[in-house]
């Protein structure tokens, strides 16, 4: 173990994805402290509408005259909290039908294994986005859709892992000894196949972040006022070319975090998968 | 090669079967009665029961299935209620416009990710490959509707270089449609003046598009080309003094880019999908601004059938990934 966080404490681009994590987890966690104005995630200050950064309001004010440098940092929380909850379900639905799939074998892992392909041969947006519109559009709608159609990828995962151990020879030893199936497939099976769906979900909270973005800017996601990065760059449209910092910034917060997240990603899976190593 | 091509049309059918299920259980696993939907808010309960009976959705749900995979089969996909028109009309007319910018964006992504790639592989660990590196990390997770926005605020509306938004000049009329596909048309109609006008237009939303596709085309190609450097016949090839340029952009090219061919196929759905915010962005006149016309107003009938041709399309391109890797590596078709 000690070994492997020495690897990834010499991976450069792994270590800055982890130092920009670890910045977005403190503004999401203390943001209503760190945040200049905080009370601008509702409030609102006709008076000084849309004026350019300066030293009080570094990101320039929106159209509501709310302290955009305020709204970035803590539209943060609201990032996380749907990539956290959307991974975590989408976790909880396809690690254990991978699970399922893997060791049963026959029609059931069949079953689980086409739809799960034909799942993912929709591009997930656009699956999302008629999920997220035929029920009411909502932020609830919006993380409930992202979860049904992000499992899919942990259920592949787990699904050839499964397979790839359930095969091995200390499962055999196990059943041997007379273990029985949920020991197996718990206690043995899963903590071996847990690094890869660790590297995908680290991965996938950037995704999701992107893609919860996308739904925001296309309002299927978050609804004013709430701080969120996608719906302040939708509303900034009306305002341009004029307030340029009112979309500027927010989409840098979207890059920087979803660049993190990405990084530390592939520092792990060069670690997990040796093979597919990005760099040399 | 016939045998390969019909197994893997054989292959999919399940998929596309699959497919159906998905969109039928979408319209029928959400609690929300779509009778009452479409009778809109003014409905009264016997408009709602004749709506119900006028779609079948009285009768039982495997009935109803029947009658729904019968009309996707002759490509009844019911009638949009924005425009007022047959859904299959209205994506009919508007898929050459998404055509030509995808394949703008792919041949974009392709055109410059290639060599950049091979670039990036036979100068690893410079500045060049750190600066490309960095890029194409970069390029991933950039939200592309906001790098639209920029793109529109600095070559648009600062520096007027480019045109905002559309597909033509306002004061430009289209040719005679003759195959959909506008830039086709103007030429065909001998009018060159449209054309450059329309690839003017082209040029932001076809950069934006491309974007994502770039970045990951330039990482697999680095890596399948550092693979490849590696192997006997590089080193081989060296030592008899063949010619270097030659042997990297045929040979080695060759052997190292079946991943990347992957990448295409799989970077097929994102651009489709990447074309729902970049149309809309840009006003272009395809099946992504449709879409998301269809989200603001609630067209249920054009989002299935706009997640259905979606589907169907990214299942054909798996098909042509399929055939190109075996055309690229005969051993894989002889397999079977």
């Amino acid at each position: 173990m000690n070994a492997l966080v020495a690897k990834l404490a010499r991976d450069l681009p792994a270590m800055l994805g982890l130092a920009i994590v670890l910045f977005v987890l403190l503004l999401a966690v203390f943001g209503p402290w760190l945040a200049p104005y905080p009370g601008d995630a509702s409030a609102s200050h006709l008076l000084r509408r849309l004026k350019p950064p300066t030293a009080d309001f570094p990101f320039g004010t929106d159209n509501l005259g709310r302290d955009i440098f305020s709204r970035v940092i803590l539209g943060a929380r609201g990032a996380l909290a749907i990539a956290l909850t959307v991974v975590g379900a989408a976790m909880v639905i396809g690690v254990p039908l991978g699970l399922l799939a893997g060791y049963r074998g026959g029609w059931l892992s069949e079953t689980i294994m086409r739809v799960t392909d034909v799942v993912l041969a929709i591009p997930q947006l656009v699956l999302a986005l008629a999920l997220a519109q035929l029920m009411s559009p909502s932020l609830e709608s919006a993380m409930l859709a992202l979860s049904l159609t992000y499992w899919p990828f942990f259920t592949r995962i787990v699904y050839a892992e499964t397979r790839r151990l359930s095969s091995s020879m200390f499962v055999d030893a196990l059943r041997g000894v007379g273990a029985g199936t949920p020991r197996i497939v718990f206690l043995h099976i899963l903590p071996n196949a847990l690094s890869p769906v660790i590297v995908r979900a680290t991965i996938g909270l950037g995704f999701t972040i992107l893609v919860a973005a996308v739904l925001g800017f296309l309002g299927m996601g978050a609804t004013p006022p709430a701080p969120d990065w996608g719906l302040a760059i939708a509303e900034s449209r009306t305002y341009l070319p004029r307030a340029w910092w009112y979309a500027t910034f927010p989409g840098l917060a979207i890059l920087i975090t979803v660049m993190g997240f990405n990084l530390l990603g592939d520092g792990l899976r060069d670690i997990v998968d040796p093979r597919i190593r990005r760099s040399r | 090669m016939l045998r390969f091509v019909l197994r893997r049309l054989v292959l999919v059918l399940p998929s596309l079967l699959g497919l159906l299920v998905v969109t039928f259980l979408l319209i029928h696993a959400v609690p929300s009665d779509p009778a009452v939907a479409m009778a809109g808010d003014a409905g009264t309960p016997e408009q709602i029961a004749r709506l119900r009976q006028q779609y079948g959705l009285d009768r039982p749900i495997w009935e109803q299935f029947f009658v729904y995979v019968g009309k996707v089969a002759t490509f009844d996909f019911g009638e949009s209620v924005f425009s007022r028109r047959p859904v299959a009309t209205d994506i009919l007319q508007r898929l050459p416009a998404t055509l030509e910018l995808t394949f703008a964006a792919l041949a974009l992504s392709i055109g410059i990710g290639v060599p950049l790639g091979v670039v990036s592989a036979l100068r690893h660990n410079t500045w060049p490959d750190y600066l490309l590196r960095m890029f194409s990390v970069m390029g991933i997770a950039v939200a592309a509707f906001w790098f639209a926005i920029m793109l529109q605020l600095f070559f648009a509306m600062d520096l007027g270089w480019l045109p905002l938004r559309g597909e033509l000049a306002s004061t430009m009329a289209r040719p005679p449609r003759i195959t959909g596909f506008l830039g086709l048309d103007a030429v065909l109609a001998g009018r060159w003046d449209i054309f450059g006008d329309h690839l003017r237009h082209l040029v932001l939303p076809a950069v934006t598009l491309s974007l994502g596709g770039l970045a990951t085309i330039v990482r697999f190609t680095r890596a399948g080309v550092l693979d490849t450097l590696q192997q006997d016949f590089v080193f081989y090839e060296r030592a008899m003094g063949y010619r270097w340029l030659r042997l990297v952009w045929i040979f080695i090219l060759r052997n190292s880019v079946t991943a990347t061919v992957t990448q295409i196929g799989l970077l097929f759905g994102g651009l489709i999908a990447g074309g729902v915010v970049v149309e809309s962005i840009f006003d272009w006149p395809g099946i992504g601004s449709y879409t998301v016309q269809a989200i603001l107003t609630g067209d249920r009938q054009v989002m299935l059938a706009v997640t259905l041709l979606v589907g169907t399309i990214y299942a054909a391109v798996n098909i042509l990934v399929d055939v190109a890797h075996g055309l690229l590596d005969p051993r894989l078709m002889e397999r079977e």
